[in-house]
């Protein structure tokens, strides 16, 4: 005797907040029904172990079904298969983080017939929420679906999106300890919002944003993975290990806003993506910073007479200037080269970062010396490269600040 | 040329990528209707065409327009070979043949495809104009309404009731035809789609000219079925009750609207109505006092002093009441009362009511449920324009029922409902309702209205414990039945249990809540072909009905209530095994007596096990205190030696015996009664008894925060909030014992039906407080060794407190409903049909169809009841009507009968029933006062809570005729949506559960956009009349399909339309006088 088919299907879509995520992080049915038993679900309603396998199993469906709207969000407002009553929505407002909210009038206004997916969420106690609050979790179990483990994305970072990295998702997810089929959705959110975003013009944290419905916080970092991948920036050497996906995130936003063809001109297709060219042609010319040196010793005269009695570790600055210098701008004249933009990273580390580090510079120090590093550039006479010295130091700065710690 | 019907095709969206090089679409669309076909241009490259075509005009009969629906088929463009069908989209045009109903339909419609399921949606613009007044054409009947619901629309009156409309039409199946061997399983599901959506227009057109040829203009309480008989055949055939209606203006609506909530009003009263006090208070003692001596006058000053809330009309009646039951005045009034009920109804063929509950005071009486089956073996159809043999049997089945009807007293069957089950060649017909006696005003134009009614005709009578009052003659008693005087009134008499198929009366007086009760049963059967099997089948049938009965008399004197509503039992029929599932809502009525305790009696009292019983003894006993705890019963408890002598201690005790004691006398022998009450016994005497005893006490109550019933209304609540959620869930099981005992399935089936419940309450426990309203289940034998299970219910929010507030103000009404209750009529009403029983009745026993040894066996057996000591009756003409009790119970008849059946019957021969020497006036309640309306309906606004209108269009749906905190304002037409889904990959679509999932889904998806498209919010009375469903997992395939039905409305808020009452004068609506406000 066995149950050879069990659905319920409701007028008004029935999800359960718990279940999505255990779906969500690739847990098979029975063990989402164990870690449900162990959370104490089973003493609400006098539920037995074959009711809770038969609701898990549908949500699980449901999920599986929704997955299909999940994908293209934007259809999501006018789709027809689910259906949510937005009624109440001044609760929702009082609920909604602000972000979430712009997100979700953004759906309202553009569907006006629009049925989402009805979420009665939690079971009480906090059971209230789940007639005031359905559109709130609407578009956080969107959030959600779009959400990654920053450890996961960690490994992926830089990695092209191809069929390749995905054979080798089951070693990331033991290293990781992310069940594999949250890897496979987490790399599948990453490749197919790559694809799309690929053809649109635009601004990319616009159109991620717009097009997937994310928060802002999410787009820009969906924004970084794509730009990583595109450009194929080197993150996985062991001396890159230290680094956390929120650091590169941050660089890769001052890579987006400044060193882009978008930066100048916001109407070209993969304006974000890519590195504008010509900049990077530009570079070049920087190199008589090390190359003349007369320059060289002036500029180092500067920002040591600049730096004196300021710093402990000044002593080490002066007799390193030179190396540190040529270390930026080798890196600088060298970025034609594709193979050394994705080199990036590591050249930062390898050429500045760990110099100072082993002569213990501070991170105020650090602050100091570059900001002063780039000033001086200012006032050297024979120095005609100000504004791509200034497009160049300001993102390198940033990166450096973020990128020196522990 | 009647009519012209325009199509306009706008755009498409989130079509799927047909051209696998572009990723994209070159979508056009081909619209038909009849044979006429447009086209639209093709839209290249794109999964968003915007085609904005020109109308497509189509010139037609509006013959066709009944029948035909609109046929658009959105295509994938190809240069090289042949269009690739995207999907289809039938839009039924009925609803635009109205004037009252939706003038567009409008709306984005999902692209289903019986293969993909849907895929896109495309946006369509339909209208009608049509020319002539269509109601001269009678192959027509454009016009006429149809409503599935199953009492009086809300925002329309019924002035005429006109009855009874049945059809059915007959046709080939196109899965069956030599074509399909070569067709395409995709052309094939559309035809057979397209087939059935033909065959239910015709279906409704020939019904519609019934209606008209009736004069009626409405078809209420519309039931259509398919049977899919397979090799012999498609048949759809549907029954109705033609009504009159007249549109009420929305100013007027809520007065009317009242007893659409039924139960908002009388049932909070009964909730809690705490008879204690009744008991010491005077009132009560009034009442008694009136019973020995029928001096009216006493009572009408009583009422005077206790009832605040008298009205003046009531003066009138209670004036009347009184003179009436003695003097002269009310003699030809009654007379003619009388004649026009008996003609208004004779004259029908089948005075048969497809409603369930009806406007107050329409109800008399209730006799009780009958119900008739019918074994067949099919055959080919062989001509479909004449379908003789199914019309036939249908016939049969409704003499049967007409039968029954009379033998209890009664001239009219409510609630009354047809349906079959078939596998293979054999098929189970059945019918089932109640018997009831009507009032005759309805049935005469003109007099409905309530107000302005001529009072001379309202026969006051208690409205809240009128309609349990007997219809039969106590004398000619048609089964034995222990009656007792009414509980409320005193008046007359009631029986000890009432089962019936309608829906609870809304000025029925209860107490506590109600709850689902269902007995389910299993029993195995030989595999066997043809007559054989029908044999086997028919012989099993009488055992299964009886069976199931014990369960659900058992059932509900465990949870210590008397009464069920909603009565369904279905039987289905598989290759190896019979099902029967009966579902009810036991109630409390306070009008009937205390149902008395269940006793356990071991075959031998001095038993060793006796320790063993007195356990289970204990057990019984606590689980009946648990469950009068948490239904909340706490009937008035009348001490009867206060009441006795006007009480007529009953002859025979009602007993239910476990299968082994079969005579009478063992009966008394066995005397033992529980307390004062009287007790049902069950005898131990085997382990098989014990096993049924457990099985009886695993019926897991729901739990905290859930109550549940099968009926429109939930007795004992009545504050609904607006919290809505339909559901429908399926699950089948696969029997992998090969060799199970008629026990171990039943334990199966009972915990199949017992896991869904408890699914349901896990999975809504979110909207705790909450009732589960309208439980429907289905089952079916889909192949040998499944069961499959199919419920579609809605679960509705409601307010705790509210029903506490209500609690305080019942005193008031009780009063009021107790004054009324002293007025009484005797009519002879009954007397004259049973005689004219003799002549039909003993024809009719001869006219079942009958296969079977055991039919016949129970043919033999005809009741005789005469009535002797006729002399003795006090007050009124004495009957001496000898009822020929014919036809009895081959398959089932009524239910209280077979109680009689089980004792008596297997002795094979005739049984003589008790004589009663004492006869007791007979009234025939008649319409209630207003009054009690008018609170009713303050009570219902009051209840009613809800929040402001969205913009957003969601489409709520209910298998409820109304959605809580809502008022309907517009029925938009009938839904009905037939669709089939088919798989070839039914392991990459998630295996049989993820394939129903998303069908499912995705036919609630259709209906409501189909709704939202004829400008409605709603689907009420909503129905998933047919689910079948046939999987090939070795072959990878699957199908199924699924019938769904419903009536599209538009409904706003109650509280905005308070809001918007002051202003309603002015806009909203063009009716006159609208005086909502007041």
């Amino acid at each position: 005797m066995s149950v050879e088919l069990d659905v319920f299907v409701g007028n008004t879509t029935i999800m359960d907040e718990e279940v999505y995520q255990l779906w969500l992080d690739g847990h098979t049915v029975n063990d989402a029904v164990k870690v449900r038993m162990e959370g104490g679900v089973m003493d609400e309603c006098e539920a037995s172990k074959d009711v809770l396998l038969s609701d898990t199993m549908d949500q699980y469906r449901t999920f599986q079904m929704c997955e299909r709207l999940l994908h293209s969000p934007a259809k999501l407002a006018n789709q027809l298969l689910f259906q949510i009553p937005p009624h109440r929505q001044i609760m929702l407002i009082e609920r909604c983080s602000r972000d979430a909210l712009i997100q979700l009038t953004h759906l309202f206004q553009r569907s006006h017939n629009s049925l989402f997916l009805y979420l009665f969420v939690k079971p009480p106690p906090l059971c209230y929420v789940s007639s005031h609050g359905n559109l709130f979790f609407v578009s956080l179990s969107l959030f959600r679906y779009y959400a990654f483990d920053d450890t996961f994305v960690r490994e992926v970072l830089g990695k092209k999106l191809s069929k390749g990295t995905k054979k080798d998702l089951d070693d990331i997810s033991a290293k990781t300890n992310v069940t594999l089929k949250s890897c496979r959705r987490q790399f599948d959110n990453f490749k197919r919002v790559f694809k799309v975003v690929e053809e649109l013009k635009g601004p990319l944290v616009e159109n991620i944003r717009q097009h997937f419905l994310l928060s802002d916080k999410l787009a820009r970092d969906y924004a970084a993975i794509v730009f990583f991948a595109n450009n194929r920036f080197e993150t996985g050497k062991r001396k890159l290990q230290y680094l956390s996906f929120q650091d590169f995130a941050f660089c890769a936003g001052q890579l987006i806003s400044n060193w882009t063809v978008g930066a100048v001109d916001n109407m070209v297709e993969d304006m974000d993506v890519d590195l504008d060219k010509e900049f990077l042609q530009e570079l070049k010319e920087l190199k008589i910073l090390i190359t003349d040196k007369d320059l060289l010793d002036q500029h180092k005269s500067l920002v040591c007479t600049a730096l004196r009695g300021k710093t402990k570790v000044f002593i080490e600055m002066e007799n390193n200037f030179k190396n540190l210098s040529r270390g930026l701008i080798n890196i600088a004249a060298k970025l034609t080269n594709t193979k050394d933009v994705r080199d990036f990273f590591i050249d930062l580390v390898e050429k500045f970062i760990e110099p100072c580090r082993s002569d213990r510079w501070t991170a105020a120090d650090m602050k100091l010396y570059l900001t002063h590093y780039t000033n001086s550039a200012h006032i050297l006479d024979t120095f005609k490269h100000q504004v791509v010295w200034d497009r160049y130091m300001g993102v390198v700065k940033s990166c450096i600040f973020k990128m020196y710690h522990d | 040329m009647p009519g012209k019907l325009k199509a306009k095709i706008v755009a498409g969206r989130h079509l799927p990528v047909m051209d696998r090089a572009s990723d994209l679409t070159d979508a056009f669309v081909e619209v038909k209707f009849g044979n006429t076909t447009f086209k639209t241009d093709v839209c290249p490259k794109s999964l968003n065409p915007q085609w904005n075509s020109e109308w497509f005009k189509f010139e037609v009969d509006d013959e066709d327009l009944q029948d035909e629906p609109l046929q658009i088929t959105v295509l994938d463009h190809d240069t090289y070979s042949a269009n690739d069908a995207i999907g289809k989209v039938y839009i039924d045009i009925d609803p635009l043949l109205y004037s009252e109903a939706a003038s567009v339909i409008s709306g984005w419609f999902p692209i289903y495809d019986t293969i993909h399921g849907i895929r896109g949606e495309i946006n369509v613009i339909v209208k009608v104009e049509l020319f002539n007044d269509l109601n001269r054409f009678r192959q027509s009947s454009c016009g006429v309404k149809f409503f599935c619901t199953t009492c009086i629309p809300q925002c329309y009156r019924a002035t005429l009731v006109h009855g009874f409309v049945e059809e059915l039409v007959v046709n080939e199946d196109p899965e069956y035809q030599w074509i399909d061997r070569i067709r395409t399983p995709r052309a094939s599901n559309e035809a057979r789609q397209r087939l059935i959506s033909l065959m239910s227009g015709e279906l409704q057109r020939k019904i519609g000219l019934k209606v008209l040829e009736m004069g009626g203009n409405a078809v209420v309480g519309y039931l259509q079925c398919f049977d899919l008989e397979g090799e012999s055949g498609l048949v759809v055939r549907a029954i109705g009750t033609a009504c009159t209606l007249d549109k009420l203006s929305s100013g007027s609506a809520p007065n009317t609207n009242t007893h659409m909530h039924p139960n908002t009003a009388p049932a909070s009263n009964a909730c809690n109505s705490p008879s204690k006090d009744g008991k010491e208070s005077p009132l009560a003692h009034g009442c008694r006092s009136t019973h020995n001596s029928p001096v009216h006058s006493v009572c009408s000053s009583q009422r005077l002093s206790q009832n605040f809330s008298v009205s003046v009309p009531t003066l009138i009646f209670t004036g009347m009441g009184s003179g009436g039951s003695a003097g002269k005045e009310a003699g030809p009034l009654r007379t003619l009362l009388r004649q026009q009920t008996q003609t208004a109804l004779e004259q029908r063929e089948f005075p048969f009511f497809t409603l369930t509950s009806f406007p107050p005071g329409f109800l008399l009486h209730v006799g009780g449920v009958v119900s008739a089956r019918s074994v067949k073996l099919l055959d080919r159809i062989h001509n479909p324009d004449e379908p003789e043999t199914r019309d036939a049997w249908w016939e049969e089945i409704r003499q049967e029922i007409k039968s029954h009807a009379r033998a209890l007293g009664c001239h009219a069957v409510v609630g009354y409902s047809e349906s079959t089950s078939i596998c293979e060649e054999v098929c189970i017909l059945s019918a089932s309702g109640t018997a009831a006696i009507l009032n005759p005003r309805y049935m005469r134009e003109g007099c409905l209205d309530i107000g302005c009614t001529d009072h001379r005709f309202e026969e006051p009578s208690p409205p809240n414990c009128g309609f349990c009052h007997i219809p039969y003659d106590e004398l000619n008693m048609p089964f034995p039945a222990q009656l007792t005087y009414c509980y409320h009134c005193r008046r007359q008499k009631v029986p000890d249990v009432l089962f019936t198929t309608i829906d609870l009366p809304s000025e029925a007086a209860v107490a506590g809540k109600g709850c689902l009760i269902q007995a389910r049963l299993c029993r195995l059967k030989k595999k066997a072909q043809g007559e054989a099997n029908a044999t086997a089948i028919s012989n099993l049938l009488p055992f299964m009905e009886y069976e199931l009965h014990t369960q659900l008399m058992n059932k509900l004197k465990l949870r210590s209530m008397n009464a069920l509503f909603g009565l369904h039992i279905q039987i289905s029929v598989g290759e190896n095994m019979l099902l029967g599932l009966a579902s009810a809502t036991g109630v409390y009525l306070t009008a009937l007596p205390a149902p008395g305790g269940i006793q356990i009696a071991g075959k031998t009292p001095g038993d060793l096990s006796s320790e063993h019983i007195s356990s289970i003894q204990k057990r019984i006993n606590d689980t009946i205190a648990v469950n009068k705890e948490l239904y909340q019963i706490n009937p008035p408890e009348l001490a009867e030696e206060g009441v006795g002598s006007p009480i007529p201690e009953p002859r025979h005790r009602s007993r239910l015996f476990r299968s082994h004691s079969e005579s009478s006398d063992e009966l008394s022998e066995l005397d033992l009664s529980h307390g004062k009450k009287d007790a049902f016994v069950l005898e131990i005497d085997d382990t098989d008894a014990v096993e049924d005893i457990h099985s009886l006490l695993i019926d897991a109550p729901p739990p905290t925060g859930f109550y549940s019933c099968n009926t429109e209304n939930m007795p004992g609540i009545s504050n609904w909030t607006s919290g809505v959620q339909m559901f429908t869930s399926v699950r089948v099981l696969r029997l992998s014992n090969a060799n199970l005992t008629n026990q171990g399935l039943n334990k199966i089936f009972t915990d199949l039906c017992e896991n869904l419940l408890k699914s349901f309450y896990f999975k809504l426990r979110s909207m705790i407080p909450c009732c589960l309203c309208h439980l429907n289940f289905t089952v079916a034998v889909p192949e040998e060794e499944l069961i499959q299970v199919t419920v579609t219910a809605v679960a509705m929010t409601y307010d705790k407190e509210q029903t506490q507030e209500k609690t305080a103000e019942k005193p008031v009404n009780k009063g009021s409903l107790e004054a009324e209750e002293q007025l009484q009529f005797p009519l002879e009403l009954c007397a004259d049909s049973s005689s004219s029983n003799i002549q039909t009745a003993s024809k009719i026993s001869d006219t079942v169809s009958l296969f079977t040894p055991a039919a016949k066996l129970c043919q033999n057996q005809l009741l005789i009841v005469r009535s002797a000591g006729v002399g003795e009756s006090t007050n009124i003409s004495p009957r001496a009507a000898s009822v020929d009790y014919g036809s009895f119970a081959d398959r089932c008849s009524t239910w209280l009968e077979l109680l009689r059946l089980k004792a008596h019957t297997i002795r094979r021969g005739s049984v003589k029933t008790s004589r009663r020497t004492q006869s007791l006036a007979h009234s025939v309640s008649s319409l209630e006062r207003c009054s009690p309306l008018q609170e009713g309906r303050s009570r219902s606004l009051r209840s009613s809570r809800s929040f402001g209108g969205s913009s957003v269009t969601v489409v709520k749906m209910t298998p409820l005729s109304f959605l809580s905190g809502t008022r309907i304002i517009k029925y938009l037409g009938i839904i009905n949506m037939f669709f089939i889904r088919e798989t070839t990959s039914l392991r990459e679509e998630g295996g049989v559960s993820g394939f129903l999932h998303s069908f499912i889904a995705e036919v609630f998806a259709m209906v409501r956009a189909h709704v939202a498209a004829l400008g409605g919010n709603a689907v009420v009375s909503y129905s998933m009349k047919e689910c079948v469903f046939m999987e090939n997992p070795n072959k990878n395939q699957a199908q199924c399909l699924i019938n769904v039905s419903g009536d599209a409305v538009i409904c706003i808020s109650e509280t905005d339309q308070e809001s918007s009452a002051s202003t309603a004068n002015t806009g909203q609506t063009g009716g006159g006088g609208t005086d909502g406000a007041t």
